[in-house]
C-alpha cells in the first residue's frame, strides 16, 4: 500500500484505501465531467479550515456577555445579530441562542444527521456527528457529560436541544467569575467549542492560565 | 425511515470518543469528500432533504460502520447515479465515459465565499395562518413512514407543549421526495423527559425539537 496512513489510526489498511480510491475515482469523474472545478474544492477546504471556526462564536458569546444591547438583540434574532460580525449562510441561515444560568444547562445534538452552526462553530467535530453522542445525549445528557469532564449539580436542569429543522443553536454558556472589566478579546479566549455546544462549560480565569 | 440514522435513545454504542485539538480532517481523501460533496451541492442538481435521505437509505450495516465523510461520500455517489450525472461503469473505472449531463450552475472558485455566506435559507413566506401557538399541547403523531422525516422516533406519539413558532420552512418529508418544498409551519415543541422516556428518566430533563405542523396534533 503506498498511500499515507500517517493521520488515519482509526482505520484499518484495507478500509483507507478502499475509501481513498473511492473518493479519488469520485473526484476524477465529477471533474471530467465539468461538474465541479477543482480550484473550487481547495477554496472550500481552505475557507474551513482558516477562516470559519469556533473562534466565530466565541467572538458572539464574548460581545453577549460585555453588551447588554447586543444580548437583546441576539435574543430577539440571533441570526442578524450575528450577522453583525459578518458571520453568514450555510447552516447558519437560521440562528437561536440558548442562555445557561445557574439552573438550567443547555446541550446541542443531532439525532438524525449532524446539523451543526457552521457559522458560528465550523465543521463538527467526529463525536458530535457519531453514534455514542447523537444516541446518548437526548436520553442521558448528564452522563455524556460527565464523559467531558462536566459534572453538574443534581437539581441543575438540562435541557437538550435535538436539531431537526434548519434552526441552528449556540449555546451561550455562564460568564466565568472573576473576569469583571475583561475586553471582548480577553472573554473570547475562555469560550471553548464545546461550552458553545453545551458539553462544556466556560474556562475559568485560573484554566486559561494553566493553558498558556 | 427508520434507518439507522435514526440514533436518538439508541444503546449500545459505548463511550464518546474525545480527541483533543481535533483537526477538520483526519485525511487528505476527507477534506476531497467533503469538498466535492459541497461542490455537487452547489450545482443545484438536488436539495439538502434529498442529500440526507441519500445518506440514511444506506444500509444499517455500512452506516454505522462509517465515518461521516464515508457516509458523505456513499451518499454523493447515490445522489449523482440516481441523477444520472454518471454511471456505475463510469464510478468503476473513475473516468468519463459518457457526456457530462447539462447541470444548472458550477460552483467556482471566486463564487465560494459569496455562495458560502448566502447559504439556503429554508423559511418561506406564510400561505395560511398557524394552527397552533405558543403554549398549545401537542401530542406527536404515531407514524412510520418510509420516506424521509424529522420525527424522531423516540418522539413520536408523545405529548408535549408549544414553547415557539419558528415560521414557514421547507417540509423535508416532500422535499427530500422531489414533490414539492410544501412549505408548512416550524415549532419549536418541549418535551418532558419523563413523557419521553418514562419513569426512569431523568427528572430534570428537557427536550427541545423542531417539528413540523403536520407531525402534530392538538392534545
Amino acid at each position: 500500500m503506498a498511500h499515507n496512513h500517517d493521520h488515519d489510526h482509526d482505520h484499518d489498511h484495507s478500509e483507507l484505501s478502499e475509501i481513498e480510491l473511492r473518493v479519488r475515482a469520485l473526484e476524477t469523474l465529477l471533474t471530467e465531467k465539468g461538474y465541479v472545478d477543482p480550484p473550487a474544492l481547495d477554496e472550500l477546504i481552505e475557507t474551513y479550515e482558516t477562516k470559519i471556526g469556533p473562534k466565530n462564536g466565541a467572538q458572539v458569546v464574548a460581545r453577549a456577555w460585555s453588551d447588554p444591547a447586543y444580548l437583546e438583540r441576539l435574543r430577539a434574532d440571533a441570526t442578524a445579530a450575528i450577522a453583525e460580525f459578518g458571520f453568514t449562510g450555510r447552516q447558519g441561515e437560521h440562528m437561536v441562542v440558548v442562555e445557561n444560568t445557574a439552573n438550567t444547562h443547555n446541550m446541542v445534538v443531532c439525532t438524525l444527521c449532524s446539523c451543526y452552526p457552521w457559522t458560528v462553530l465550523g465543521l463538527p467535530p467526529v463525536w458530535y456527528k457519531s453514534a455514542p453522542y447523537r444516541s446518548r445525549a437526548v436520553r442521558d445528557p448528564r452522563g455524556v457529560l460527565l464523559e467531558f469532564g462536566v459534572s453538574l449539580p443534581k437539581d441543575t436542569e438540562i435541557r437538550v436541544w435535538d436539531s431537526t429543522a434548519e434552526i441552528r443553536y449556540l449555546v451561550i454558556p455562564e460568564r466565568p467569575s472573576g473576569t469583571g472589566g475583561w475586553s471582548e478579546e480577553q472573554l473570547a479566549e475562555l469560550v471553548t467549542r464545546d461550552c458553545m455546544i453545551g458539553t462544556g462549560l466556560a474556562l475559568q480565569p485560573s484554566e486559561l492560565e494553566a493553558a498558556q | 425511515m427508520n434507518g439507522a440514522q435514526d440514533l436518538g435513545g439508541q444503546m449500545g454504542f459505548g463511550p464518546i470518543e474525545l480527541e483533543d485539538n481535533e483537526p477538520n480532517f483526519h485525511a487528505k481523501w476527507e477534506e476531497r469528500a467533503f469538498a466535492i460533496t459541497l461542490a455537487m451541492g452547489g450545482t443545484g442538481s438536488w436539495n439538502i432533504d434529498t442529500s440526507r435521505h441519500a445518506r440514511e437509505t444506506l444500509p444499517p450495516p455500512i452506516y454505522l460502520t462509517s465515518s461521516y465523510y464515508e457516509i458523505w461520500t456513499r451518499g454523493l455517489e447515490k445522489l449523482c447515479l440516481d441523477k444520472e450525472l454518471i454511471t456505475e461503469a463510469e464510478l468503476k473505472t473513475g473516468h468519463m465515459a459518457v457526456p457530462a449531463k447539462p447541470i444548472k450552475q458550477v460552483l467556482t472558485a471566486d463564487n465560494v465565499a459569496a455562495a458560502l455566506a448566502k447559504g439556503g435559507p429554508a423559511d418561506r413566506p406564510e400561505q395560511q395562518p398557524a394552527r397552533f401557538k405558543v403554549g398549545d399541547k401537542i401530542r406527536t403523531k404515531r407514524m412510520h413512514p418510509e420516506g424521509h422525516t424529522r420525527l424522531p422516533r423516540y418522539a413520536r406519539d408523545t405529548v408535549g407543549v408549544i414553547e415557539a413558532v419558528h415560521g414557514v420552512h421547507v417540509f423535508p418529508d416532500t422535499n427530500a421526495h422531489g414533490r414539492g418544498e410544501q412549505p408548512t409551519w416550524l415549532y419549536g415543541v418541549l418535551f418532558k423527559g419523563t413523557d419521553i422516556w418514562g419513569p426512569d428518566s431523568d427528572p430534570g430533563l428537557t427536550l427541545r425539537i423542531d417539528l413540523w405542523e403536520p407531525y402534530l396534533d392538538l392534545a
